[in-house]
């Protein structure tokens, strides 16, 4: 970029002070990546097992149901054990603000946890078939804003890549959670079953590539830190496990288990390499001050 | 705080390293390749050094970030405008420290043996920032680091007399030669709705690896949680469309 005119020419160098992070980094562990794959294959797998239901594929609907199950009851143990203080938990609890995503996103993942638990202890004992209907559908509903939140709670950081890709990040975050909710019910049944949830891996992967083009192409110079280090490896890995995942499945998937299982469980890979990319990426950019000034200094400019 | 080692880096002078929880530090010299003054002009001062200060202390924006998003309700606005960590509630879930575009907040990392059971000696966990020292204001002083400072260089008071001050001193500093000095942060219709501790700067907030054009994240949160609304439906239609819409 080019200086303002009003800069010295005599700054310790040009951008920042010694290249020392104008923000602090985020804090989270790996768990926070986990749980952005886990949580959205929980909230898309709800949502898919009451579209099933709907459909009359119970086949469908009940294998989603317990795939919610398992991301359900992983997702807050992730979450809790990534807490500087995991025994006062519960305080997420404690108020309701919208202003905070991460308030807002525990009452959805509390909400959400209890009605898939609810709906699949109903379905494993065959009991209160009343109330696992309605257990299902507050899953159905609660399903697709917890797999989106997620997305919000990134971009509404100081983040550079996060805060700046706020307007595809829900898209690629609801998209490929389709697609590892898709994928994870056609890992579990025969080809002849998963005809839906096989379409819907396919479509998902897909969609999910094309917002994510979209983004790095309107980030811009911001674009970077997704393709260096750690971040550029797991998105290279994301693609093409991806793509090859779904390529094979829309091939094969409807014929052979072994293309059926091995491409799903590309898609599921890919997709938690393309959440390992994102958060790794809002690290690296956290961490570079010239991502924050370039950006700050283009607005400034834009301003004028 | 406990004392964390008292450690100095080969940086010059400037021995803080990093500011932030988990040191009793507060204050960066900042060293700058150019002369001490803009009178100074002779060739033989263009290798010179100047020092500048700065610190992290903790803007209170107006319209903070680390509050909104705080899911616990443990950042709060006290009675002084302040944002203060009640640190008896806080989970140590860290979403502040990314919200904060200035870094100021983050996360102790220094043991705690007051932790309960199993994490008694674990890492302390919370987030901790300047409080503008909440205790002292509510028994009627002034923070401790303008109560320190010998030359008057940290002041405190009411922020439209501070402001006052500050145009005044500006135009001394400017007057007598430094030409690159500007104020940061006093200006109430900034990105964050103006700072509750300003500074006067001698260059580009950069040079003090503060940023430009700091901004409040949440200001843009109705249109990122609208983007969320359409993404969920979306993935609602799309889920439907090929589920039940595709059924033979």
């Amino acid at each position: 970029m080019t200086p303002p005119d009003s800069r010295s020419a005599h700054a310790a160098t040009p951008d920042s002070y010694y290249g020392r992070p104008i923000l602090k980094e985020p804090v989270w562990k790996p768990q926070i990546p986990f749980y952005l794959f886990t949580g959205g294959l929980a909230g898309a797998s709800g949502v898919l097992s009451l579209a099933a239901r709907i459909s009359g594929d119970q086949r469908l609907a009940r294998t989603s149901l317990y795939v919610g199950l398992a991301g359900e009851l992983v997702s807050p143990a992730l979450l809790v054990t990534d807490l500087g203080r995991p025994e006062r938990f519960l305080n997420m609890l404690r108020v309701f603000k919208v202003t905070s995503p991460m308030s807002v996103g525990s009452w959805i993942l509390f909400a959400s946890g209890g009605a898939t638990t609810t709906a699949a202890v109903c379905d494993k004992l065959a009991r209160l078939p009343r109330a696992k209907r309605a257990a299902e559908i507050v899953s159905g509903v609660s399903g697709a804003p917890l797999a989106v939140y997620t997305a919000t709670l990134l971009s509404d950081t100081a983040v550079p890549v996060w805060h700046e890709a706020r307007r595809e990040l829900p898209f690629v975050f609801a998209a490929g959670s389709a697609a590892s909710a898709g994928a994870a019910a056609t890992l579990l049944l025969p080809p002849r079953a998963a005809r839906s949830s096989r379409r819907l891996a396919v479509a998902g992967a897909l969609a999910g590539e094309c917002m994510t083009f979209a983004m790095l192409r309107r980030l811009d110079f911001l674009a970077e830190p997704y393709q260096q280090a750690e971040a550029g490896t797991y998105k290279r890995v994301a693609t093409a496990a991806t793509l090859a995942g779904a390529s094979l499945l829309a091939r094969r998937g409807g014929r052979s288990r072994p293309s059926a299982v091995t491409g799903s469980a590309l898609i599921l890979a890919g997709e938690l390499a393309l959440r390992w990319s994102i958060f790794k990426a809002g690290l690296q950019s956290a961490r570079d001050p010239d991502y924050t000034v370039r950006l700050q200094r283009r607005r400034l400019r834009q301003n004028q | 705080m406990p004392e964390d080692g008292l450690v100095w880096t080969g940086e010059s002078y400037d021995n803080t390293s990093a500011l932030g929880a988990d040191t009793w530090r507060h204050v960066a010299f900042i060293e700058q390749r150019a002369p001490a003054s803009a009178t100074d002009e002779s060739d033989a001062h263009v290798d010179a050094l100047r020092w500048l200060m700065s610190s992290d202390v903790c803007k209170h924006c107006t319209h903070a970030a680390c509050l909104d998003v705080c899911p616990t309700g443990s950042l709060f606005r006290t009675e002084f405008g302040t944002v203060v960590v009640q640190e008896d509630i806080c989970n140590g879930c860290g979403y502040c420290i990314p919200a904060c575009p200035f870094g100021v907040i983050d996360r102790r990392t220094v043991p705690d043996s007051s932790r309960p059971g199993i994490f008694a000696g674990a890492e302390d966990g919370r987030a901790f920032k300047c409080t503008l020292c909440y205790d002292r204001l509510k028994g009627g002083h002034e923070p401790a680091c303008a109560k320190a400072c010998p030359t008057q260089s940290i002041q405190f008071g009411p922020l439209d007399e501070l402001r006052d001050r500050a145009a005044k001193r500006l135009e001394k500093v400017r007057d007598d030669g430094s030409i690159g000095a500007r104020l940061y942060g006093e200006d109430p219709d900034d990105g964050v709705g103006g700072f509750g501790a300003f500074f006067l700067l001698l260059d580009e907030p950069e040079v003090y690896g503060l940023p430009p054009d700091p901004q409040t994240t949440t200001r843009d949160l109705p249109e990122m949680w609208r983007t969320a609304a359409f993404a969920a439906g979306a993935l609602v239609a799309g889920v439907l469309a090929i589920v039940v819409g595709g059924r033979e």
